[in-house]
């Protein structure tokens, strides 16, 4: 079992937890997540490491409460251990020094951008990132990104904050504005679509991470798979990032759905049940 | 008595649970045999002078000599003497084809009657050990202080970390899962095989013991290397065969359809049909499983207890042909399932959400043996039938875990991805690393697993004795 080393709060919603592991630590590389487990009736959930520190043999995740997972996990304080945790899981990303990388992230791929966004930037790559939300609450890590990004170009759908618009249009922008060499996304499938849509314009080599559904993350059952230039891939050891230009994001999307009804019924059980605890 | 009165007695049934009530729960459906079943069935064996059974046993179990303690009503004996040389047997009682292996060999056969019915006597043998609460732990040599590491923790790895322990050896499994037991707990469901029963096989083995680490996988979390400077000095490698093959046909990504991997992780590891469970598992109502072996029994039963009114196997030969057990295709048709025999999918359709509504099968006839000696399927041209499903799992088969292969430099592995070892002693390319079961057969079965487990630990036992590391220079 692994114990939670410190907690701490980016938002009301998002959570950045320092957590004792020394083997995943040691044999972390960017790109990599885990797979973690809360309790004994949990699911198996996917998470990217978003850093590692071998000297205190820990692993650092992000997470943002969306489901019933990562709400059981955000509960966990200080001292506290995860039920299962196993890792690293997947492809490290490629990483070299391409010249100029956008990386467009925006929602749950925030988190998960942060490591890709540090190492591109320490094998000397020109670093621009794009942070999109609906609204301006819903921006998170933007001093963590700031610190790591040579330039941080902020798009929410309200203008609230930073640029009013959607992530292609930071992104356009900056493709408009100088030379890009590549481009990085990780967020929401239908936003990953339209980066990858733009940057097929504009003819970039673009990387997407993907975030499908998992079970055991380690290529025993395939209901992470996907179709990449017409073959199909398991996210979990060929993945998680993919040419973003050969991926079927509407299949993607359609699968993901596939289990969106369960797990809100589900989530509405375990708030009642949270309610219940409470009163 | 005399042999001609053993011989005359006639097969013991296994009492089942009703098929009406069963296919509703997820009670065990074969509920053993009574001691006084147990003990005529035993007098049916005429201890013959050249056992055939034990020939046609992957581990050779001394089956006669078990067999006559429970005709002696010396049960927890007869326990003992299955326990020298299986690691499982509460396991191999349940789920081993005996039809094909032992049994196929027994003396009735050849006099064109029916098998004494060894699996049905080991297993009571087995269970009545565990439920007198006096299991008997095999005794072990002298800790020898040599580390030895195992990937994998299903039968290969359990059977082998058995007999290393045994040899005292300092045994450590590595599992990269978050349960003990392999294909056991994750795949095979607990109508067929209660969870306790393999917990308490490897509890026994803990006793010996064999410490176990879950959530490690060998090749991520820790490298062979890792493991070398680590200090362990032999590595057997039990990682199966993981990986669920797709057919690669039109409308397989669709919503609902599915591995049978998947589908029984989800109930079976992560027990997605409790209401208490964060997993979910989608269910269905018109639910078709394409294939013919215990996967695809498996799969269809378990969608049969989840609620599918109409819960189907689609196989592309004849049942004759079926790779399943016996026992298996029987329960499963005594539980309404369907079987569409000469029948291949071809294409999968779906509704507006991405759903499969429907599958498109190609009718099949039998034409001339093909490799395996199976008369191969070929498709009648023209014919085809069109199929309302709401869900559709497949279970064609499975390929090798890919970790360790692409994971250890010089590994020798067959284009199948199976690792290639010595077939005696099952030592790899790598002298130090040994390997058995799937990873090294493509998917075969728990007893042949267990076998291999066994072979390797007797060759790696002699291998390390030979090494400068010997015992002696410890
Ligand atoms: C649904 C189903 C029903 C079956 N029914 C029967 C039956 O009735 N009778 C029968 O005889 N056979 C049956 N089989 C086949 C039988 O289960 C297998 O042949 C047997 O389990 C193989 O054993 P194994 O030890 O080689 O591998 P497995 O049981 O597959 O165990 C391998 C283990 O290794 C772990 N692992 C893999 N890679 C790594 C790594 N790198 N590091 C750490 N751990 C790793 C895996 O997570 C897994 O737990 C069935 C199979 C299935 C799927
Ligand atoms: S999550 Fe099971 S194969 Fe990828």
């Amino acid at each position: 079992m692994n114990k939670v080393i410190s907690k701490e709060y980016f938002s009301a919603n998002v959570v950045k937890f320092e957590i004792e592991a020394p083997l995943i630590a040691k044999a972390h590389r960017a790109g990599h997540f885990v797979i973690v487990r809360i309790g004994t009736k949990g699911e198996r959930v996917p998470l990217t490491i978003a850093e590692s520190s071998v000297e205190k043999g820990t692993i650092t995740l992000v997470v943002q409460q969306v489901g019933v997972s990562s709400t059981k996990l955000c509960a966990l304080n200080e001292g506290d251990y995860i039920t299962d945790l196993v890792g690293p899981l997947g492809q490290a990303t490629h990483i070299e020094n391409f010249g100029t990388v956008v990386c467009a992230c925006g929602g749950v791929g925030t988190a998960p951008m942060l490591p890709i966004v540090k190492a591109l930037r320490e094998s000397g790559n020109r670093v621009l990132t794009v942070l999109a939300a609906r609204t301006g609450d819903l921006i998170i890590m933007e001093e963590q990104m700031r610190k790591l990004s040579d330039e941080l170009i902020i798009m929410t759908d309200d203008g609230s904050y930073g640029n009013r618009g959607l992530v292609t249009n930071g992104v356009e922008m900056i493709i408009q504005r100088e030379k890009v060499d590549r481009c990085v996304t990780i967020g929401p499938a239908v936003m990953m679509k339209f980066v990858s849509l733009l940057t097929k314009k504009y003819s970039i080599p673009t990387i997407a991470s993907l975030n499908t559904i998992m079970v055991d993350g380690t290529g025993m059952c395939g209901a992470c798979r996907v179709t990449v230039g017409g073959k199909t891939k398991f996210v979990c050891v060929d993945g998680p990032e993919f040419d973003a230009h050969l991926v079927d994001f509407d299949e993607m999307m359609m699968r993901l759905a596939g289990y969106r009804d369960i797990e809100q019924s589900d989530m509405h059980k375990h708030e009642n049940k949270c309610n219940a605890g409470t009163r | 008595m005399k042999a001609k009165e053993r011989a005359e007695i006639r097969r013991v049934h296994m009492p089942e649970a009703n098929p009406e009530i069963r296919s509703r729960n997820t009670e065990e459906v074969n509920l053993g045999l009574t001691a006084e079943m147990a003990v005529t069935e035993a007098c049916r064996c005429l201890d013959c002078a050249r056992p055939g059974c034990i020939e046609g046993c992957p581990v050779e179990v001394d089956i006669p000599s078990f067999i006559k303690n429970i005709e002696r009503g010396e049960f927890l004996e007869a326990a003992k003497v299955l326990k020298e040389t299986s690691a499982l047997p509460a396991v191999c009682g349940r789920v081993c084809p005996q039809e094909k292996q032992c049994e196929a060999k027994c003396i009735h056969v050849k006099m064109k009657k029916e098998a004494v019915a060894i699996g049905y006597l080991e297993r009571f043998a087995a269970d009545c050990e565990r439920e007198s609460g006096q299991v008997s732990v095999p005794e072990t040599a002298p800790a020898n202080g040599i580390k030895i590491a195992v990937v994998g923790s299903g039968p290969a790895g359990l059977s082998f970390s058995g007999d290393m322990a045994k040899a005292g050896y300092s045994v450590t499994v590595f599992e990269a899962l978050h349960e003990i037991g392999g294909v056991l707990k994750y795949g095979i469901p607990v109508f067929r095989l209660p969870n306790e029963i393999v917990d308490v096989e490897i509890d026994s083995l803990r006793s010996m013991g064999v410490k176990f680490v879950n959530n490690c996988i060998v090749g991520k979390t820790v490298s062979i290397d890792d493991l070398k400077e680590d200090g362990f000095r032999g590595i057997f490698v039990g990682s199966g065969a993981g990986l669920p093959r797709f057919m690669n046909i039109r409308g397989e990504n669709l919503v609902g359809v599915m591995s049978s991997n998947e589908y029984l992780t989800r109930v079976n590891l992560m027990d997605a049909s409790n209401p208490e469970s964060d997993t979910p598992v989608l269910t269905g109502k018109k639910v078709a499983v394409i294939g013919g072996g215990n996967t695809a029994m498996d799969s269809v039963r378990t969608a049969r207890r989840l609620g599918a009114e109409r819960a189907m196997i689609v196989y592309r030969r004849s049942e004759e042909e079926m790779p399943a057990r016996l026992e298996e295709v029987k329960h499963a048709k005594e539980e309404g399932i369907e079987f569409m025999t000469l029948r291949n999918p071809v294409e999968y359709s779906g509704n507006e959400h991405g759903r499969v509504s429907h599958m498109l099968l190609q009718v099949m006839e039998l034409g001339e043996p093909d490799a395996s000696g199976r008369r191969s399927p070929v498709e009648v041209p023209g014919e085809t039938e069109l199929i309302e499903v709401d869900e559709v799992i497949v279970s064609v088969g499975v390929s090798p875990n890919p970790l360790i292969p692409s994971s250890v430099k010089g590994l020798n592995v067959s284009k199948w991805g199976t690792v290639i070892v010595n077939d005696e002693t099952m030592q790899s390319d790598i002298p130090m690393i040994f390997a058995g079961g799937d990873i090294v057969r493509g998917g075969a079965t728990v007893i042949l697993a267990m076998g291999d487990g066994r072979r390797a630990a007797k060759a790696m036992d002699k291998w390390l004795r030979e090494q400068k590391f010997s015992t002696s220079n410890l």
